[in-house]
């Protein structure tokens, strides 16, 4: 744990911007200017494939597992479970009705009506759960062949965050900014310390990957989560990241698909507006 | 174990590159379940193969030391788009599949 | 030669006739094993690996024969190889990762439209060298490269 408690001296020292002050728009735009100025030689576009976007050597790796990727299995159980009537005779296809032009990038949205924040793996459990089918588990299995085979259709669409001019559409905003800059943890560090600040910085045996596209690639297949156990087949979804992001500082996760993480997916998912769509990705 | 081949094959002047990704848990026997503790039983791909135009073009062995969810890709000429072939998996327990083809 | 055409056949046997026969119910799965080269599999050093699965453990060093594999695997249990061999005549492959408990990781053999080439993806349990091994006209090539394998860990 020695090069954590070292990027931890060292990121105290770095004023963090202050949350809850500049508008959606400026910040986002800082938040670009940010990656863009840090990491000169990467395309612009290509921050959707994380750390291998400014790691030229696991780059070539991940383009040998890119040539034929595991999570194609997944898609093709997606596409079944998508495609499979449920009891009273309706499916997947009623409740996103545009799932074919793709509906990946405009999630997570504020609906204005509950004053809350949707995921799409909200709306695949709310789906099931109104035609009287029982939810999915949140983090892996079928929610994440669902939504990968539904992030397969949406590939190539900018991701399209809006935040409504509604005093509780920023709330949910700046709720997860804040999470976003707040230290937490026994280790007291931020996802900014390790994905802003010290994105490219090398932390154990791994390089910190820029937060500047994190969202486009989920779900995601690990290779690691594939190797966990004899059930685990290396799916999972973006808020299982977090918990274990969260983890890693020794800071207690929470839940996937509370309020906090949604939020912060709301946060960090406008962050990546304009960049396209590529889940589901390969992943170490 | 329905579908568990996905194929891809493209021929260039008449050299077939064939890719093929297989669903299955490559489990080596040797190692427990994190969550149960108990011992994972060996379960493992042993023999691939693919025929082309009634003919074996590629016969695998293969050990557990293959990754889960294996990836093979291998080439062969005098063939054409259109073609069809079979590629064929057998495991230590006796479990098999194969999946017919085209080539594109 | 012979070498190949008996793998070659074992290999359509097994997977054609004997996989249907196996999943038609009409052979226990033991018949199928025995196809497979379980001494060459078992071997726990590189030399009895290669003679079983090559039937001999004698090669030449060569550099006709690329091999593709990272210096650093992001994940040892999933390392990407690609090996193609520019020996003309090439009819069998051995990939083996020399420190694996038991190094063999896999063995082809090619038809004679079949270009030497393999590109697969095997688990290493340590850093060690793999080592691609070619047989070509009765005779042995390999070459050989290094790749680290870090314990990962981090990362959630
Ligand atoms: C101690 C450093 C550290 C902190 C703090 C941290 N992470 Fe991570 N995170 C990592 C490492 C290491 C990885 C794996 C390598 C990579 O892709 O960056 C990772 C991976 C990720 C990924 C996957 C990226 C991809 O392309 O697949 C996401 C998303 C992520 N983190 C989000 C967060 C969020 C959100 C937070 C705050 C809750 C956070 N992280 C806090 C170290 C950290």
């Amino acid at each position: 744990m020695k090069t954590i408690a070292n990027v931890l001296t060292a990121a105290c020292l770095v004023a963090l911007p202050v949350a809850g002050q500049a508008s959606p728009e400026s910040d986002l735009n800082d938040f670009r200017d940010h990656f863009y100025k840090k990491f000169p030689d990467t395309p612009k576009d290509d921050f959707i494939n994380g750390v291998y976007s400014i790691d030229p050597a696991s780059r070539e790796q991940w383009e040998a597992f890119e040539e034929f990727p595991s999570y194609e299995i997944y898609i093709d159980k997606g596409e079944e479970l998508f495609n499979k009537k449920f009891a009273n005779g309706k499916g997947f296809a009623d409740c996103f009705p545009n799932y074919e032009k793709g509906i990946r990038q405009n999630y997570p949205y504020f609906d204005s009506g509950s004053g809350s924040i949707v995921t799409l793996e909200g709306a695949i459990n709310k789906c099931l759960t109104d035609n009287g089918e029982k939810p999915y588990k949140w983090k892996k299995g079928n929610i994440t062949y669902v939504s990968a085979y539904l992030a397969s259709k949406s590939r190539g669409n900018k991701i399209n965050i809006k935040i409504p001019n509604d005093p509780k559409a920023i709330d949910q905003y700046n709720r997860g900014k804040k999470h976003f800059y707040a230290k937490r943890g026994q280790l007291n560090m931020a996802c900014a310390d390790c994905h802003y600040h010290y994105a490219g910085a090398k932390i154990r045996a791994d390089i910190l990957s820029p937060a500047l596209g994190h969202p486009t690639g989920f779900p995601v297949y690990r290779n690691k989560w594939a190797g966990a156990s004899k059930k685990g087949d290396g799916m999972g979804s973006l808020h299982r990241r977090y918990g274990g992001c969260n983890k890693q500082v020794r800071a207690k996760p929470f839940k996937a698909q509370s309020d906090e993480y949604k939020a912060l997916e709301y946060f960090h998912t406008y962050m990546s507006n304009g960049l396209e769509v590529n889940g589901p990705s390969q992943r170490k | 174990m329905a579908k568990s081949i996905k194929l891809r094959a493209k021929a260039k002047d008449g050299v077939a590159t064939v890719k093929c990704l297989i669903s299955h848990p490559m489990e080596t026997g040797l190692r427990k379940d994190k969550k149960s503790g108990k011992m994972i039983p060996a379960e493992f791909i042993q023999e691939v193969t693919c025929e082309h135009g009634g003919k074996t073009v590629l016969g695998a062995e293969w050990g557990s030391a293959i990754s889960k969810n294996p990836f093979l890709s291998f080439k062969f000429s005098g063939a054409k788009s259109g073609d069809s072939i079979k590629i064929s998996w057998v495991d230590n327990k006796g479990a098999s599949d194969s999946l017919e083809g085209k080539i594109k | 030669m012979n070498q190949n055409r008996r793998v070659l056949l074992k290999g359509s046997l097994a997977a054609g006739a004997v996989g249907a026969a196996v999943s038609a119910g009409l052979l226990t799965p033991k018949a199928v094993m025995a196809a497979w080269s379980k001494e060459a599999f078992e071997a726990k050093d590189t030399n009895a690996a290669l003679a079983g699965a090559m039937g001999s453990s004698d090669t030449t060093a060569s550099d006709k024969i690329k091999l593709k594999a990272p210096d650093i695997a992001e994940n040892g249990a999933v390392v990407p190889i690609t090996v193609t061999s520019g020996i003309d005549g090439t009819t069998n492959m051995s990939i083996l990762v020399a420190n694996n408990n038991t190094p063999l990781t896999s063995s082809y053999a090619f038809g004679p439209d079949t270009e030497g080439y393999i590109s697969t993806r095997v688990k290493m349990g340590k850093t060690s060298d793999v080592i691609a091994v070619v047989k070509a006209g009765g005779k042995l090539y390999s070459t050989r490269k290094e790749v680290k394998v870090t314990i990962g860990g981090c990362g959630g």
